[in-house]
This record gives structure tokens, sequence and C-alpha cells, in this order.
């Protein structure tokens, strides 16, 4: 397999050992286990433009599934419909049906605002609030209306300890969080996050605007994180991918070209485009 | 040539020109203000000219101007004229003479000069005479008459301001309470009552009132009669004798005698008194108060009328509205609307704002009142309303750039956290905008305090009879006429049957208006940078 031994080649910390050492028992033992959010035959439009196209998939309950794909190839746009953040922009159009807990999310009766809470987003550009660190991870539960300042303090304890943040900023937590370093504001925006207690953790390139050291930390995190919830990432780098994930989606031109298992993506992708792409002949 | 051109330094170099020029022209029309303005509080010197006639000049040296050759010629090179303040309006009916330099054999500084500060008539210049009781004589002879003067203004200005405590406060209030208990009769009469008990009751208050008043009116009487016990009889520097009661002297200066100490002392009393008091002799005199208080109620409450509404109005905009061409179509109106002449908002104020909705008000609420007006003239609301109309669009402009300065990340992360459009805007965009608000309202602010020309025909007045704030329920007199620094500047300055006794107050009051757009507008910008840091994540 040339694919494998090139990126532990290219990136001597990544190992694909423990993917080797055990083959696979069962085809998709990941994906054929209860699902968290079912996508069916979806199609999405930018006005004219189709950007996604018939996607089916399934994502697993409490694992992280990756995207992976060249630039401009939908996966931004497909985790958007996820929480229906593209509904902000005008002309898009969606076909098909996302189910979260096998109830329609684009439904009338879906409250959006409720999905999001559900849902929860942290995106490739580090956006925390002008806003102190508190105010911060105080924000969502206070839309909830959550008033009590002891709850609140205990929310923002727990959040912030949940992305290994807490130890840093106990001492500051009313300052600006601006003053934070990149690292730091991304962890916050994952507490801030959690901090309503969503089933789902969506993140589009969390770590590409990272140094090494925050991106490390930050997948410690999802090794923690998806003892409690369903992770989907979206992800540039391989490497990283085939470190945090249990299931990949490969995407080319807004379609689904192969979804399995981590290691079976990594270590003996059925499709020639995805062996391709994950051994760094194009994209 | 060709290499200068491309390079850009020449264009830089224009630029620099371009910048400096207006610098130049700002800090020169600042520099005149205050040189001018400023001048104003110092106690001049009185001088004593003598001229070739045998007539002597006592007063203060304002101003020197050479006579160009071309006009005398038989005048030597570089001589000229002296404009003095000669005072003694009673005596001479000017206060002002200009006096030819080729004319006057000597100057001196008499340090037994005397300047009087008048409640009327302006200032005196002269000597002390005698100080008479009645028909007695109290003190005589220069010295010792000066002696006592003091202690007898002193006590002449305490009895003022008695007296305008019992006029304004006291008799103030009553007539106030009068007028509502006939205002209240007036009303019940109009609901068809005749003679209720409602009615009776306040026909008794209003006698009980009257009764009150009779007692205040002899008390003001045997004060007024105190006032004028004393008298001093003034010298002019021609001997000719006046006599002054003490109860128009507000305050009796030698500044000959003066050391920079006491002159200093002086100033700062001088630059208080005008601060803090009312207006005198057709606003020529006196302070100019009542223009600063209307001025920063007029510019606060136009500020409170225009900002929120922009900023809603922007909001919706930017937020809400389709960007289509109707949106598109607004902005252009709404641009156009900031470059209107002044005076058309005026207009419409005073039809729309005055006659319909003040009108109708009136009708409604005020009939007792008719055929006087409430609200269906004139009055601070009114102007108010009528500059925020003309300030709105620059709120909403400002507003609409600093919405848009927010980042998109901002709304998105809102939203994800499964906020609503609408606690997004209140919670994060527009805490993000606010520096573009408080641009709004700083631009606002600097326009709505210059402009003059529509407040003079929706409530500014040359002497308002009392303040739009005051110690009467509602504390806050919506409907009140009143004044303000720019009408005050125009009104002095072009009104005034006397210019050159003007000219002083017009500097200052400008410099005063200036400091009061300074001052708003350095509070606007604090606020600004502070929230700007707080964005940046420097402060807090
Ligand atoms: N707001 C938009 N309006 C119109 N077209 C869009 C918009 N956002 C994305 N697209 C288009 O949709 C396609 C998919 O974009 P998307 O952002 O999902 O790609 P991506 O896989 O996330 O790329 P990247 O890895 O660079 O983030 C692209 O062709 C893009 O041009
Ligand atoms: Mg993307």
């Amino acid at each position: 397999m040339p694919s494998s031994v090139d990126i532990v080649s290219q990136h001597p910390h990544t190992t694909f050992a423990h993917l080797q050492d055990m083959e696979p028992p069962m085809p998709h033992p990941l994906l054929d286990s209860k699902p968290k959010i079912t996508i069916e035959q979806v199609d999405f439009y930018y006005g004219e433009k189709q950007a996604l196209f018939h996607i089916t998939l399934t994502i697993p309950t409490r694992k992280v599934t990756a995207f992976i794909g060249p630039s401009g190839c939908g996966k931004s746009t497909l985790l958007r419909c996820l929480n229906r953040l593209n509904d902000l922009i005008e002309g898009t159009r969606l076909k098909g049906r996302i189910c979260l807990d096998g109830q329609d999310i684009y439904d009338a009766s879906m409250d959006v605002t409720d999905l999001r809470t559900r849902v929860g987003m942290v995106f490739q550009k580090v956006n925390p609030f002008p806003k102190s660190i508190y105010q911060n991870v105080a924000y969502g539960p206070q839309l909830q209306g959550i008033r009590r300042r002891a709850e609140l303090d205990a929310i923002v304890e727990r959040s912030l300890q949940g992305a290994g943040l807490w130890e840093e900023v106990k001492d500051r937590l009313h300052q600006s969080a601006l003053g934070l370093s990149g690292g730091q504001q991304q962890r916050l925006c994952i507490a801030r996050a959690l901090a309503v207690n969503p089933e789902v953790l969506l993140m589009d390139e969390p770590c590409s605007a990272l140094d090494p050291i925050s991106t490390a930390k930050i997948e410690e995190l999802l090794h923690t994180l998806k003892e409690q919830l369903t992770v989907v990432i979206v992800t540039h780098n391989m490497q990283q991918a085939a470190r945090v994930s249990d299931v990949t989606g490969f995407f080319l031109m807004g379609e689904l070209i192969e979804y399995d298992d981590t290691k079976k993506i990594f270590t003996n992708p059925s499709d020639r485009r995805t062996e391709d792409y994950i051994t760094g002949r194009f994209g | 040539m060709k290499k200068l051109l491309s390079s850009g330094t020449l264009f830089i170099w224009i630029c620099g020109l371009g910048v400096a020029a207006s610098l130049l022209m700002v800090f020169g029309l600042l520099f005149l203000i205050m040189i001018n303005g400023l001048g104003f509080f110092w106690p001049k010197d009185l001088v004593e000219l003598t001229l070739k006639d045998g007539t002597t000049v006592l007063g203060e040296i304002h101003e020197r101007e050479i006579i160009p050759h071309s006009i005398s010629p038989e005048l030597p090179e570089g001589k000229g004229r002296l404009l003095i303040k000669i005072g003694n309006r009673d005596l001479y009916g000017l206060d002002f003479r200009w006096v030819d330099e080729q004319d006057i054999i000597s100057r001196a500084k008499p340090p037994d000069a005397v300047m009087l500060e008048r409640r009327e008539w302006g200032n005196f210049y002269g000597r002390v005479s005698r100080i008479l009781r009645g028909d007695r004589i109290v003190a005589s002879g220069t010295e010792a008459s000066w002696q006592v003067l003091p202690q007898l203004i002193e006590r002449a200005n305490a009895l003022q301001e008695e007296i305008q405590h019992v006029e304004k406060d006291l008799i103030g209030d009553l007539n106030y309470q009068i007028e509502q208990a006939r205002l209240a009769i007036r009303a019940h009469e109009l609901k068809g009552e005749r003679d209720s008990p409602e009615i009776a009751a306040l026909k008794r208050d209003i006698a009980h009132y009257e009764q009150i008043y009779q007692q205040y009116v002899a008390k003001l009487q045997a004060l007024t009669d105190q006032l004028d016990d004393y008298a001093v009889v003034m010298q002019d520097t021609s001997g000719q004798e006046t006599i002054i009661p003490i109860g128009l002297i507000i305050k009796a200066l030698r500044p000959n005698e003066m050391d920079v100490m006491e002159k200093c002392l002086m100033y700062l009393a001088n630059v208080w008194a005008l601060l803090s008091e009312e207006p005198r002799e057709a606003n020529t005199e006196g302070g100019i108060f009542p223009a600063i208080v209307g001025t920063v109620m007029m510019v606060l409450m136009m500020s409170i009328a225009a900002v929120p509404f922009g900023v809603i109005a922007a909001v919706y905009l930017k937020e809400y509205a389709h960007q289509g061409w109707v949106v598109r179509m607004v902005r252009i109106a709404v641009n156009n609307l900031a470059g209107i002449p002044s005076i058309v908002f005026g207009v419409f104020g005073l039809g729309f704002f005055v006659y319909t909705v003040g009108g109708t008000i009136d009708q409604l609420w005020y009939p007792e009142a008719l055929p006087n007006p409430t609200f269906g003239t004139g009055g601070i609301l009114w102007a108010s309303l009528t500059l925020a109309l003309l300030t709105v669009p620059v709120v909403i402009v400002a507003t609409e750039e600093g919405l848009a300065s927010v980042p998109q990340e901002y709304r998105e992360g809102s939203l994800a956290l499964g906020a609503t459009k609408f606690e997004s805007i209140l919670r994060v965009i527009l805490p993000c905008a606010l520096p573009g608000i408080l641009t709004g309202f700083i631009l606002a602010v600097a326009r709505a305090t210059g402009e003059v020309a529509p407040l003079m025909l929706t409530g500014v007045v040359k002497l308002a009879p009392s303040l739009p704030i005051d110690s009467h329920f509602p504390f806050l007199h919506l409907d009140r006429k009143f004044m303000h620094l720019g009408f005050h500047i125009y009104d002095m300055g072009f009104q005034s049957p006397n210019v050159e006794a003007a000219k002083p107050m017009v500097y200052v009051t400008t410099l005063v208006l200036v400091t009061v757009v300074v001052t708003l507008n350095l509070t606007a910008i604090t606020l600004r940078n502070y929230m700007r840091k707080r964005m940046k994540g420097a402060a807090v």
C-alpha cells in the first residue's frame, strides 16, 4: 500500500500502525451503529450554482467524523447545512433531507435557534466576541435565560475545563478575550460552544490558523470531547484527519467520493481519486 | 520631471500643502477668537488724554488704527487714531470715541480714576466726588468717598439679590400657581361646570395667593426704597457731576491702582460672571448663562431624539431590509436629506411641528389656555426635533458604516450559539458598532450646535423670560422658548444698537460656543476611543 507508507514517511509524528494492526472485521462497524445525523440525497445551491450533489451519509453518535477534500469541494457548505447557518445567505436552496436524531432539521416545525444550541459550531476564523472571557462563555447560557450568577459561574468553569482552558485563564476571567493567544482564543470558542451543552459540535478547519502546539492541544481535546458528543470536523491536514477521526468522508467537486472508516480510507481506499488525494498527488 | 511625477513626491507635497493650509485657517480662526474673546475679561487701565483743544478724555483704549497717508496727507506718516471707550452713555450718548493721536498733548493714568460697572447705561468712568444719603452728605472728597463706596455697593448687591429672589422665585412661583389655578378653573368651565365646589376652592386659592402677592409687593417696595437710600456723586473727566444711585452699581474699580494679582482675580471673577449671569442691556452686557443652558439642552434633546431613531433606522436598513433597489433608493434619499439647506428644515419644522402637531396638542390637551398657544408656538421641543430631523441622516450613515465594519464571523458565531437575529444585533453587533454610532453622534452634535437658521423659526428668542428647566413641576418645560449661543451671536453682532460695545461680547460668545461644541465632542471622542480600545482588547 504505497499510500499509507507515503504519509508515514512524510510525517514522522503520524503512525498508522494501530490502524494496520487490526484489520476490519466488518465492512462498516461504525457507520451501522446508531446514527446521529443522517443526510439523504442532499443537493445544495448558491443561487443558480450547485455546490453539493446528492450527498448521502450518516454521522455516527459520539464519534469524530472528518470531511476532507480539495478547496472548494463543498466541505464547509455541507457542514453549515447541518446547523442551517446557510440560511443566512440569500438565495440558497437545499434539496433532500437532513435528520438529527431522526427529525428533519429543515422541517417547518424545527426551531432554528433550538437546533443551533443542539448543534454547536467552531469556525476556521477564530471569533471570540470583543467581551470578557467570562461573558464569551456565558453568552449562550444567558441567551437560554440563565441569569443566576452562581449557575453561570459553574457553567463557565465547567465549559472552560471542558475546553482545557480553565487553568490558563481562571485568574483573568474578566479580562478581554481578545488578549488571549490564537490557540487560547480557539479553545475559548470551543468552550463557548460547549457552554450550551450541544449534542453535536461542528468544526470547520479549527486548527488552520494555529501553531503545532495549539493544534496538538485541540486534537487531544477532541479525544475527550467525543466521549460526550458527536464531532464533525473539516480539515485540510491529512495527518490530523487520520489522527483524530473515526470516520472520514472524501469530497470532490461537491460530490461525496468515499465515506468509510478512517483506517480504511487511509490504508486501503477503494477509490482511485481518494488515494491520489491523500497521497498528495492532487488537491 | 517625469520621474518627479511618477514617484509621487509632487503629489505628496501638494497634499501636505493642502493640509497645512487647512490647519492654518482653523488655528488662525481659533487664535483670532481667543485673542479677542479672552482679552475682554482683563480689567483695562484707564487713560486720561489731554487734547489740543484743552478738553480731556477718560476711558479704556480699545484699538489703534494707522491712518493711511492717502486719506489725510496733512498728517505725518505712521500717525494713527485711538478708539477709546469713554462710557458714560447717560451723559455723552455714545460709549466710544475715536481720537486722533495728532491731537493728543499728554497721556496719564490717574490712580484715582474709577470705573463703575452699572446695571443700566453701561460703564461710568470718572472720579468719586461725594456720597449722599437722601440729601445729606455722608462722605465727601475723592479718597474718603472711595473708602466708603465698597461697603455700600456690597450692601446694595445683597439687596439686589434679595429683590431678585422675591421677584423671580417668590412672585414667580406665585404667578405660576395663580396661572395654574386660573387654567384649572377654565378647564372646569369648558367641561360645562359653573359653580362646582372645585371652582369655588380654586377661586379661594387665587384670592389667597393674591393676598400673599400683595405682601410680597410691599416687601419689594421696602427693599427698593432701601436700595435708593444712598447715591454717589460722580465727576466725569470734564468735571461734570452726576448722581448715581448705589443700587445701580454692580462694582467699582480703580484699575490703575490694581496690581497684576488683583487683576488676575478680577479676570476670573469676570469670566465666572459671564458664564453664570443673565444678560443685561439688550444682551450687550452681563452674562450668557441662559444661552449656554439653552444650547446644551437643545443639543441633548436633539441627540435623545436623533440617535435612537437613526440607529434603529440604520439597523433596519442594514440588517433586516432586503438589499434591493428600494433600500438603495432610501439610502440615496437619506444622503440627500443631509444636504438640504437647514432653513428648509426650519420651515418644515414650523409648518409641521409647531402649527400642525403643536396646534393639535393644544386643542386636545390645553384647550383652557387657548387662544394663547402652549405647544402651538415655537419652543425648545420643536426646535430640538427639527434639528433631530436635520441630523438623523448623519447618524444613519455613520451607524450603517459601523454595522458594516462588524465582522461577519461575529454574526455567525452568535447565531451558531442559538441566538436569534435580534439577540445577536442587540448583544453583539450593536456593541461592536458603538464606535460608529458615536461617530454619528459626534457629527450630529457638531452640526446641530452650529445651526441657527432653523431655530429662528422654531423657538429661539432674543431674551427668554425663564429657562426651559426650573424647579416647577414638571421641571423640564418643553414648550418654553429658549436662548441659543449661535442666535445670541447674530443678535448682538447685527441687531444691537450699540455695535462697538457688543463686539467683545460677540467674540466671547463665539468662544463659548466653540468651547461647548469642543467639550461635547471631546466627551464623545473619549468615549469612542475607550470603546475602540475595549474592542481591540487592550483595556478593561
Ligand atoms: N456564499 C457563497 N455564495 C456563492 N457560492 C459559494 C458561497 N460559499 C461557497 N460557495 C461556493 O461553493 C463551493 C463550495 O464552497 P465551500 O466553502 O463549501 O468549499 P470548502 O470545501 O469548504 O473549501 P475550503 O477548503 O477552501 O474551505 C465553492 O465552489 C464556492 O465557490
Ligand atoms: Mg471551507
